[in-house]
């Protein structure tokens, strides 16, 4: 079946399977390799994207199902010039990450989070993470990146 | 994993989904947000051979009020759920559990009526419905038809709805009494271990999460309550005439303890937020 | 980037981490993210029972389904090795191995044996073929629990007389420890298990193999710690010269151990790829990781101590059964030895013993998993000297105290033959009771008690110390392990000042590129933004040992270090040249090397780069280009070691435990950067404490595994964990130049027994003295319900007294 989807502000369209899973559109049709599969149990959260402006996994999305719609990865997080999102920048600066392969998940869970909870305590970032694995980093420093993120965002605002 | 082959057909309204279903009901199954079904799938664990995706009925994502009853779309996502003020103000137990599902990605996706229909004992909203005294409105192709929520989960993953029926709404009396849910799972993500859904108005109802093959209410306790027990002596009768499933996290015997506890955490809870 | 003041040197300073923009932007490539067209998709058929003898493969259908472009069993493959899969760790002489194929031929012998392949042109029309292979199988009685394997009453293998593969004896003086404990004012005795863990790193494995043409080498791109010895080890196995086989390790999304090894996956591909003459790539998934990449742990543990009435300890007795899984992969053997000598923890003992006995059973191989054989060996002490002190009566800090190493003791010659470098043990425990607050903590715990609180309070201790930095090459001859444990690196400075290292280590997130660029940029006077660094490449860097066991900076920064120094050696003698000076008289500053006292008198490094490579002008003799390779092999361990504090909160009518603060103090000697090595300890504490309270490989009876997925399988989230505090104190090592010990694996060696004697503090007044990991809520409820009916309310005794 063709599907389209608005991937970082650009119009995709591809013939894919109807049993595509929208990660696998990602990757593989749209050469977005940023997001990565960590599970197949709609567990780890590696494979987060923003849905119209929200966090879903994109291992257990239909790319049909999102066809027409609006979906952000990773690479649509930076400026055009580089310039990495606020959040990116948080995570660089407080060592939010060190394999980096649940990061770019945790990322845009953190970023549909923001959204919806500007200004967090400590808790409710831990919260909203609970859908996010990381083996790496005990999350210690990805929570000190979120809650510098939000901090960042009032000072900007 | 890929899910195997499937045909993907995409209904533009209930009848037509209905429609579909009904030409071979066995083999299809309907999608709505796709959070209990796709993960079944690839694991191959279910092989339908025509998905239905009724995902885009926005006519069914609402909650409102309905005289007496807050009237919630089957479509309507967890997230939207937990955030409608009319189910914050008339149905909280139901609010508040919807936030408890699962995670905020899995809230931004699943829908209340994918969670009922697939009659999980271990999903998180089919007990608060139970605990509300809720009902699940159905259609099929001879129609609609109401079905009281005690009566429609009937065995392992087996609801009182056909094959060719899709759940179109979910209905609540609305409650003003207090109202507890208690959680218990050793990870915030994961399915509950124990769940206890309580709803103290005049009556108490109590219904339980994985304490058995299906959703269901703790009778024993409930039939204390009425016969004026305390909330301690009542609790202890969480797991009576029950027989909850042992897995790879907790025994049965460990499963009828923790209902027992929640149950009375719950029965206070809920007595002291009816003030 | 941290700005530093020209010549004020960035080691030691909280410099960001140069590899995270490719990562934080999506860029980095991990094996899965290559795009390498024409490349067909291989899909493994796994056996599901835990023994039987295969009947038939039929791979017809599979065969003819669309996009398939071949299938095998493992008979039809077995003509292609050229040796059986390799196990570098023959731990005896007579140490006993069952041959391990990547494909099983007659037998197979655990849930997840590989029994066929299936290649096809989409990874979706592989599954779908795989699915159709038909194996009939005669199902044999399967081996599964460790001690009854170890009594031989099921054969993991039929081939084989016996489960038991080899017998490990450390005990250097025999009488001393009978004595020890016949004379002993008090014992402990005490068995622990160590429960199966699955490593979980966030990538799975994959591997991509891709012919050159006209039969030039095979690239091998896979998500590995060690592209240098996978080199080595696929020439042997798969009969391809060394010198034809490219290996390179892309972005590796996390190891821990997992990816230190030779798998099954990456010789299937290795050999499909040059049978089809096609790009051949394997992706694993989550769920069959669980079964097809190594286990850590597995062990059964009796531990005895032997004290006077003060409760000081005269000597250990340490007895393992070491479950090996149904084969021996890379290091499996090893791993239990890697221990061997640290059951003693940081306590002066002067008599032990330790003997470890590796047997088969039919489950997943075991093998290296973030410390490997030191948590094991922590886990045992540090519940053991827990359980002295309560004998005795004694704080779990006063019995600690009571048998430290004294610092003057260093360099230390341990009852075990090994000489610890360095230590300072009552330091941090000190400063991690300050940062605790462990006297409030006491009170605290005792205001619950009395108030009855159903919530109780435990504190848990553990000082740990830690052998890394593995390992001078003569040390490993000694263990019989089959490689050395040098490490290779070279440095270049290019005609434009710009640097190059080489570094045969192979990070795989842990920040290397940043901290041994901070080291070259200190050495060579400029800034680590001009040191590029090119590793995990076997084109790139001819030779190499890889990362593992916390070695990359105490070996690997070291050998860099080094090369960097000779660089600078050769640029003074060039400078001296130029300059008509003593190379002796020149000083390096500010990347220019200038005349002792004249400092006018002076040379860029830049510039006498350049000068080299021009060779227009070289002193007589010397070859041209500012390059050198220096191989440093280290001439001991590093012995990190520090103490960490746990606090949890036990609901004593769940079960459940919370652990609600964590305070760690480690000592890794001279830190490069500290940033990196919060993050480290970090990361270390939390696998630690997954391993204390929520992980475990469970099987069922009939031998599969039950938990195959991060559903099942409980990888703590952000929402269980506290934030950490940290603190160090800085005791430098005088195994290398650079005073570093090594930080990767101590938090999680540190933690579990910190967690497990904190849950066991908050309830051995209600007569609970041991619990088995992970420590979940069921396990609690148990422990009490059990207490309460055996009437307790008094501690235990852990023992029988002598």
């Amino acid at each position: 079946m063709q599907v389209t989807i608005t991937v970082n502000g650009t119009s995709e369209t591809h013939e894919v399977e109807t049993r595509t899973l929208l990660v696998h559109y990602l990757r593989e049709a749209c050469g977005h390799t940023g997001t990565n599969v960590g599970c197949d149990t709609t567990s780890c959260g590696a494979c987060t994207v923003l849905l119209d402006g929200e966090s879903v996994k994109s291992c257990t999305v239909l790319a049909a199902q999102a066809d027409g719609r609006d979906v952000t990865t990773i690479e649509g997080m930076a400026s055009p010039d580089g310039t990495l999102h606020p959040i990116q920048q948080a995570f660089h600066e407080e060592h939010g990450l060190q394999c980096g392969y649940c990061t770019p998940g945790m990322v845009m869970a953190a970023a549909s989070f923001l959204k919806e909870n500007p200004d967090p305590t400590e808790a409710e970032v831990r919260e909203a993470l609970e859908g996010n694995l990381c083996r790496c980093t005990g999350y210690h420093n990805i929570v000190q990146s979120i809650l510098a993120a939000a901090k960042n965002r009032e000072l900007v605002s | 994993m890929i899910p195997a082959p499937f045909e993907y057909r995409r209904a533009g309204s209930v009848d037509e989904a209905v429609a579909l279903l009904a030409e071979d009901p066995d083999e299809r199954k309907l999608l709505a947000g796709g959070h209990s079904l796709l993960p079944l799938m690839k694991l191959r664990l279910a092989t339908p051979t025509v998905l239905v995706d009724v995902g885009r009925l926005a006519e069914l994502s609402y909650v409102r009020e309905d005289g007496d009853h807050v009237a919630i779309g089957a479509l309507t996502r967890h997230c939207d759920l937990e955030a409608a003020p009319v189910a914050r103000e008339h149905a909280p137990l139901l609010s508040h559990v919807a936030g408890q599902v699962g995670d905020p990605q899995v809230r931004h996706r699943g829908t209340i009526g994918g969670s009922v229909a697939h009659g999980d004992p271990a999903s998180d909203l089919p007990a608060a419905v139970l605990a509300l005294g809720g009902s699940f409105v159905v259609q099929g192709p001879q129609g609609h038809r109401e079905l009281a929520a005690e009566d429609f989960f009937q065995g392992f993953l087996e609801t009182a709805m056909a094959p060719d029926e899709m759940l179109t709404e979910i209905r609540v009396p609305k409650s003003g009494g207090g109202w507890a849910f208690q959680k218990f799972n050793r990870r915030a993500q994961d399915w509950a271990i124990v769940g206890v859904a309580a709803s103290v108005n005049g009556s108490s109802r109590v219904a339980l999460v994985n304490m058995g093959p299906t959703p269901l209410r703790a009778r024993a306790v409930e039939a204390a309550l009425a016969a004026g027990a305390s909330a301690e002596e009542a609790a202890s009768r969480a797991a009576e005439g029950l027989e909850p499933p042992a897995d790879v996290q907790a025994s049965a015997e460990y499963r009828a303890h923790l209902a027992r506890v929640l149950v009375r955490r719950a029965l206070e809870e809920a007595t002291a937020r009816r003030g | 980037m941290t700005v530093t003041a020209a010549g004020a040197g960035v080691v030691g300073t909280r410099l960001l981490r140069r590899e995270d923009p490719a990562l934080l932007s999506g860029e980095a490539r991990y094996v899965d993210d290559l795009a390498v067209p024409g490349a067909l998709h291989l899909v493994m058929v796994r056996s599901p029972h835990a023994h039987a003898r295969i009947v038939s493969v039929d791979l017809e259908a599979a065969r003819s389904m669309p996009g398939v472009v071949a299938a095998f069993s493992g008979v039809d493959l077995a003509g292609q090795w050229a040796a059986p899969m390799p196990c570098a760790w023959p731990v005896t002489e007579d140490m006993v191995s069952p041959p391990h194929y990547p494909l099983a031929v007659e037998e197979t012998a655990y849930v997840g044996d590989g029994v066929a392949v299936v290649v096809a042109a989409t990874r979706a029309q592989a599954q779908d073929a795989a699915a159709a292979v038909d194996v009939a199988y005669e199902v044999l009685p399967a081996a599964l629990d460790l001690e009854e394997a170890a009594a031989d009453r099921v054969a993991a293998h039929s081939a084989l007389a016996s489960n038991r593969s080899y017998t490990w004896e450390l005990t250097p003086d025999p009488a001393a420890v009978e004595r020890a404990f016949a004379e002993a004012a008090v014992t402990v005795s005490e068995r622990y298990v160590q429960q199966r863990l699955i490593p979980a790193a966030m990538e799975p494995r994959g591997v991509c193999v891709v012919p050159q043409p006209f039969g030039g080498e095979l690239v091998v791109y896979s998500a590995t710690q060690i592209p240098h010895i996978l080199r080595t080890m696929v020439g042997v196995t798969a009969g391809v010269p060394e010198s034809r086989l490219r290996i390179v390790a892309p972005a590796v999304g996390g190891g821990f151990g997992s990816k230190l090894n030779v798998y099954a996956e990456e010789l299937l591909c290795v050999v499909l790829a040059r049978t089809l003459r096609r790009p051949v790539r394997w992706n694993e998934e989550r769920s069959e990781g669980a079964v097809a990449t190594i286990h850590g742990r597995g062990q059964v543990q009796t531990i005895e101590l032997a004290a006077d009435a003060d409760g000081k300890v005269t000597a250990v007795r340490a007895r393992i059964l070491a479950d090996m899984g149904a084969y021996h992969q890379l290091v499996t053997p090893g791993i239990p030895i890697l221990g061997a000598f640290l059951y003693h923890g940081v306590y002066d003992v002067a008599a032990y013993s330790f003997e470890c006995i590796g047997v088969f059973t039919n489950k997943t191989p075991t093998d290296a998993y973030r410390g490997a054989g030191r948590p094991e060996a922590t886990y045992a002490i540090e519940r053991a000297i827990d359980a002295l002190g309560r004998r005795l009566g004694l704080d779990p800090v006063e019995i600690r105290r009571r048998n430290f190493i004294a610092p003057e003791r260093f360099p230390y010659t341990s009852s075990a033959g090994l000489v610890f470098d360095s230590g300072e043990y009552a330091r941090a425990l000190d400063m991690a009771l300050e940062l605790a607050g462990y006297g409030d903590l006491r009170a605290e715990q005792a205001r619950r008690r009395e108030h009855g609180d159903r919530r109780l309070l435990g504190i848990g201790l553990s000082s740990y110390v830690e052998m890394c930095g593995l390992a001078p090459s003569r040390v490993l001859a000694s263990l019989r392990y089959a490689a050395g444990g040098w490490e290779a690196a070279t440095v270049r400075m290019l005609p434009t000042g710009k640097v190059q290292v080489v570094s045969g280590a192979s990070p795989h997130g842990q920040g290397h590129v940043t901290s041994w660029s901070m080291i070259v940029a200190d050495k060579l006077g400029v800034s680590p933004e001009d040191v590029e660094v090119l590793h995990s490449d076997t084109a790139l860097s001819p030779f190499g040992m890889d990362t593992y066991g916390s070695r990359s900076l105490s070996v690997g920064g070291t050998a860099i270090a080094m090369a960097a120094d000779r660089v600078v050696d050769k640029a003074r003698l060039l400078a001296a040249h130029q300059l008509e000076c003593a190379p002796e008289d020149l000083e390096l500053h500010g990347g220019e090397l200038a005349v002792k006292g004249s400092p006018t008198r002076s040379v860029a490094m830049g510039q006498l780069a350049f000068d080299a490579f021009t060779a227009h002008d070289l002193p007589e003799g010397m070859e041209p280009n500012l390059e050198a390779s220096v191989t440093f092999d280290p001439t001991n361990f590093t012995f990190p070691f520090g103490t960490h504090v746990a606090v949890v909160e036990v609901d004593t009518e769940t079960g459940r435990v919370d652990l609600v603060r964590y305070t760690a103090v480690d000592d890794c000697g001279n830190q490069i950067n500290p940033l990196i090595v919060d993050g480290q300890v970090h990361g270390g504490i939390a696998q630690g404490v997954g391993q204390a309270l929520w992980e475990e490989a469970v099987y069922d009876a009939a031998g599969n595994l039950l938990t195959t997925g991060l559903g099942d399988y409980l990888v703590p989230s952000a929402c269980e964990l506290p934030s950490f505090t940290v603190g160090r104190t800085v005791t430098p090592s005088p195994s290398n130049p650079l005073g570093v010990k090594g930080i990767g694996e101590a938090g999680t060696i540190a933690s579990t027994p910190a967690v497990v004697n904190a849950v066991i503090d908050a309830l051995a007044p209600l007569g609970v003295t041991d619990l088995d990991m992970p420590v979940t809520p069921e396990r609690v409820w148990r422990a009490l319900e059990g207490a309460a009916r055996s009437g307790a309310g008094i501690p235990t005794s852990e023992g029988g007294a002598a």
